[in-house]
């Protein structure tokens, strides 16, 4: 009987990973090519995952909550003899390959036993194995499994199934909608048992470890990092050094401790402060703690970077918008047709799109490590999305060479997109400058921080009518107030107010934007 | 009138001593509960610090014989007991007054007497001057060491009978000595012994003398006690130890042994007979069973890492709390406990490794793991060995019979263990304590400028065996 592993193929440019929200195939299911098997929650996109296999599912090797790398075994399929994707046919022969490989190495004094308990006392990193029973030729695989099954262990840092804490993002009906119109069959999502199995399985091989680590040598810690360790609750033997000879460092620690706070993902980037221990809040009353989902800890991590490494300055201003408004209101049919809003960020977009062909550093960025400033020639912009999942920022390309109807109705795509957690990384990366606009929501001005690697952002408000005195009266007009945040690195202030007042005026005058 | 304390330590020894000023530094109110005027327990009164003292003149005395391989002939020494008895004394009064000294600084109070537990808040003490005092603590350490032990069966009336704290105490220096029991302490009495001119035999049930030590380094010493001692009998038993009235022409009385084993079988007669077959935990506070304070099987008192007991503040530390018996592992375990005490977060007491030290000529010292113990562990480890043959400093002071080695991760190469034999060993075990304790790599050690020419150079080259490149011995590295 043929069996066939499908592998999580190359998903994009720097996706070496996900964390699987839902397995859509289950033993016994039949998979067509192309057809979507996997929902995998990537840093910023959630993706569909097609197979590129065809037959009769047999063993599915992942489970909702585990983290998967690019190549891992997802499942096997029993192809019934017919090998038809080249795909199917790559991976049959990078195992004969391995297989072939493996044989002389068997014959080599050094070769590893296959057995948890013979790996010795020696090896610094336990490798727990998986029990044998689940174990295929593919043993690298399995062990990079195990691994991650450790990682997911760690004691003090509670982590519900994953499946359990993706489930509150998406509307329940959108969960159960989308796979069944896709594939025109129901999705059976029940995996309880064959989750308590792996559950218990990776207990084992914990427990495997545990008893592995008995054996070893104590960690190499000096005794003030074991200190360090045991008053901040830490076991020392959870930790990895990354001294000589895996010698632990109190930096080790702290940052075992930060990696635990923030859900045991990344590392947090450099220059940020270790975390301070947490005091235990329930002291004071009832808590509930939530896992930090991919997105919020990728936005965390980013902000984090932009707020350090920026010297943010925050220019305000205001636009007149009421000649716009009445314009907007007039062309706002036509826009609809399209499919879209003429909204004021559509506008915004364009006015944007113009303002950085005057003033070209507004679209740059700082390459401190050659020492130059990189001058974008494209109009692709930035637009801030609030999606229940969390911030996202949908990039629209080559703003100046579509009109604002274009911009309406491809803003009102992206938007849905965003919000479906549709958008691809390739829709989410590229931007030179990005607008916020919270003006739906209310307020009168703030403070944005802007999209590093770009100097700029504009932060957009909630516009309403002022008295505005004209020289002779006070006239009611509709203010559009505007925040503009800048990197001071790359930009004066009086460039930048140079740059906002030409942003207020092309919203005041439109007629600005064709000179 | 009922005395209150914070906290008390029952016994000062360096457990206890070390305890109670560490806990007064910290602000606590403490009270010291022990018989002896002054704080030193058996380390400094009747055990370290006395037979270190000894173990002086005895290397004075084997040096002064030595010199003549140098072309420096000493007559043969002349020996005035109550003199070196006084030097051995003053010794132990200068550090137990200074002890004193400090003790009163810190203003910690001591009742001279011994302790019972009335309840687990309240202890009786029997004060020395006849009166009874109760003292009533929040919280306890007992720190009350270990005595001696007895062969079991054997028990007469004779103080030709000694054990340590009699050895020490220098009555004469006897024609023959018996020593029962090859560990530490029969060997480094046995060794001032036959300085001072004792014909001593050594008697060991075991097949080795030092049991748990690391062959290499132990038959090195005990090629040097075979020189210096009648004879060493191993896999011997001493089952009979009667008085002899009849005694020899010196003394009017002797003790014969029976012994029966590999070494000897059949009766012998001795002026004087030191046993020496170790120690057992002091656990015999009266009351203590009152409390919810569990013996182990041994007689140790069960604790947990910070070293509290059973009973909620109460902590034990030292020889009482468990092995390995020895003052410097219970001066530390002491701060451990203090510590805790103080409410210090997780407390524990884990040292990577507790040094090991034999006082005789060579010296013997080892830390953390041995190759003994990594054989028993199925653990592969590396040895790097350096002879002290291939070492300037122990060729010029005429002492090549010694070994430093270094037991070393492979993968990792990090230093698991440190062993010793030659003169020195118990200064020089120090610098691979710290390179356990702070997780050193053969490299670390090798790339540690070590001044030349000394013999901790010993250790530095030990480290560049490992890799094949030391300078004084060519011993490429196997691959």
């Amino acid at each position: 009987m043929a069996v066939t592993e499908f592998k999580l193929p190359e998903l994009g440019e720097n996706i070496a990973a996900g964390d699987v929200m839902r397995v859509l195939v289950k033993p016994g299911d039949t998979v067509a090519n192309e057809q979507a098997v996997l929902e995998l929650e990537t840093d910023k996109a959630t993706i569909e995952v097609p197979s590129s296999v065809a037959g009769t599912v047999k063993d599915v090797k992942v489970k909702a909550g585990e983290k998967v790398k690019v190549g891992q075994t997802i499942f096997t399929i029993d192809d019934g003899g017919a090998r038809d994707t080249k795909e199917a046919k790559d991976t049959k022969e990078a195992k004969d390959t391995k297989e072939q490989t493996k044989e002389p190495a068997a014959d080599k004094p050094k070769a590893q036993p296959e057995g948890a308990a013979e790996e010795g006392g020696m090896s610094q990193q336990a490798k727990p194995e998986r029990p044998a029973d689940e174990g295929t030729p593919e043993r690298s695989a399995d062990r990079e499994e195990a691994a991650q099954d450790r990682q997911g262990s760690k004691p003090g840092v509670a982590e519900p199934p994953r499946a359990q804490r993706s489930a509150p993002r998406l509307p329940e009906d959108e969960i159960e909608e989308q796979p069944r119109q896709k594939r025109g069959e129901v999705v059976d999502i029940s995996r309880g048992p064959r989750a308590a199995q792996q559950g218990a399985a990776s207990s084992d091989a914990a427990s495997a470890s545990e008893r592995q680590r008995a054996d070893l040598p104590a960690p190499a810690a000096a005794p003030s990092v074991r200190r360090i360790a045991r008053e901040l609750g830490v076991d020392i033997r959870q930790v990895n050094g990354t001294g000589a000879g895996g010698r632990i460092s109190a930096e080790d620690v702290q940052s075992y401790v930060r990696n635990a706070l923030s859900g045991g993902g990344a590392g947090a980037p450099a220059g940020v402060p270790a975390s301070q221990p947490m005091p235990d809040f329930s002291k004071w009353g009832t808590v509930e703690r939530k896992p930090v989902s991919n997105i919020r800890r990728k936005t965390a991590e980013h902000l984090g970077h932009a707020w350090n490494v920026i010297p943010h300055v925050t220019q305000h201003d205001k636009a007149d918008i009421t000649a716009l408004e009445e314009l907007r209101k007039k062309y706002s049919p036509m826009a609809e047709k399209a499919g879209g809003k003429m909204t004021v960020t559509a506008i915004a977009l364009k006015v944007l799109a113009g303002a950085i062909q005057k003033f070209p550093q507004f679209a740059s960025s700082l390459d401190q490590a050659k020492g130059e400033l990189v001058y974008k020639k494209y109009a692709h912009i930035g637009v801030a999305v609030d999606t229940d999942r969390g911030l996202l920022v949908a990039v629209i390309r080559d703003v100046d060479r579509k009109g604002v109807v274009e911009l309406s109705a491809e803003l009102a795509k992206v938007s849905e997109k965003a919000r479906a957690g549709k958008l691809t990384l390739d829709e989410m990366s590229g931007g030179v400058i990005t607008i916020s606009n919270l003006g739906g929501i209310g307020g009168h001005a703030f403070t944005p921080i802007v999209n590093w690697p770009e100097v700029a952002i504009l932060g957009i408000s909630r516009g309403g009518y002022e008295p505005v005195w004209d020289g002779h009266e006070f006239k009611p007009r509709l203010m559009l107030p505007l925040s503009l945040s800048y990197d001071h690195r790359v930009i004066d202030g009086a460039d930048a107010a140079r740059f906002l007042r030409w942003v207020a005026e092309a919203f005041e005058q439109p007629f600005v934007l064709a000179l | 009138m009922a005395l209150s304390t914070q906290l008390v330590v029952i016994g000062a020894g360096p457990g206890g001593y070390a305890a109670a000023f560490y806990a007064a530094d910290r602000g606590m109110q403490v009270t010291l509960v022990d018989p002896e005027k002054n704080p030193g327990g058996v380390c400094v009164y009747r055990g370290c610090i006395p037979s270190k003292a000894l173990l002086h003149v005895a290397d004075v005395i084997a040096e002064s014989q030595h010199a003549k391989d140098f072309g420096v002939e000493f007559p043969a020494p002349a020996i005035d007991l109550k003199k070196l008895r006084d030097f051995k004394n003053k010794v132990v009064g200068q550090l137990t007054s200074g002890a004193g000294q400090v003790r009163n600084l810190r203003k910690i109070a001591h009742v001279q007497g011994l302790a019972s537990f009335r309840d687990n808040r309240t202890l009786d003490i029997d004060k020395v001057d006849g009166t009874r005092e109760t003292l009533t603590f929040e919280h306890c350490i007992i720190a009350t060491g270990s005595v001696p032990s007895k062969i079991p069966g054997i028990s007469i009336d004779s103080d030709r009978l000694m054990d340590s704290t009699g050895a020490l105490d220098l009555p004469d220096v006897p024609k023959t000595l018996l020593v029962v029991g090859g560990g530490y302490i029969g060997l480094e009495l046995g060794t001032v012994y036959a300085a001072l001119g004792s014909k001593v035999t050594v008697v060991e049930m075991t097949d080795g003398l030092l049991p748990g030590a690391d062959r290499d380094l132990v038959n090195i010493l005990a090629k040097r006690i075979g020189q210096i001692t009648e004879a060493v009998w191993l896999n011997t038993k001493v089952t009979k130890i009667t008085k002899d009235t009849k005694g020899s022409r010196d003394t009017k009385e002797q003790l014969t042994v029976t012994f029966e084993g590999e070494g000897f079988t059949g009766d012998k007669a001795f002026e004087r007979v030191l046993v020496s077959i170790g120690r057992r935990p002091n656990a015999s506070v009266p009351g203590l069973d009152k409390l919810r304070v569990k013996l182990d099987k041994r007689g140790f008192i069960e604790v947990n890492e910070s070293r509290e007991t059973g009973e909620p503040g109460i902590y034990a530390i030292g020889d009482v709390a468990g092995e390995p018996m020895l003052a410097h592992k219970a001066s530390h375990e002491g701060r451990a406990a203090v510590d805790a005490i103080a409410g210090d977060r997780n407390v524990a007491f884990e040292p990577a490794a507790i040094p090991a030290v034999v006082f005789t000529d060579p010296e013997i010292a080892w830390a953390g793991l041995t190759e003994t113990e990594a054989a028993k562990r199925g653990i592969k480890v590396a040895v790097a060995k350096f002879p002290w043959g291939a070492s300037g400093r122990a060729i010029s002071l005429g002492r090549t019979d010694g070994v430093t080695k270094l037991i070393i991760h492979p993968e990792s190469e990090r230093v698991l263990g440190v062993g010793i034999c030659g003169p020195g060993a118990g200064e020089l075990i120090s610098e691979g304590v710290l390179a356990i304790e702070m997780g050193a790599t053969a490299r670390d050690m090798a790339m540690t400028i070590h001044p030349h020419p000394t013999l901790s150079e010993t250790v530095m080259e030990s480290a560049e065996v490992f890799f094949g490149q030391a300078t004084h011995v060519y011993r490429p590295k196997r691959s």
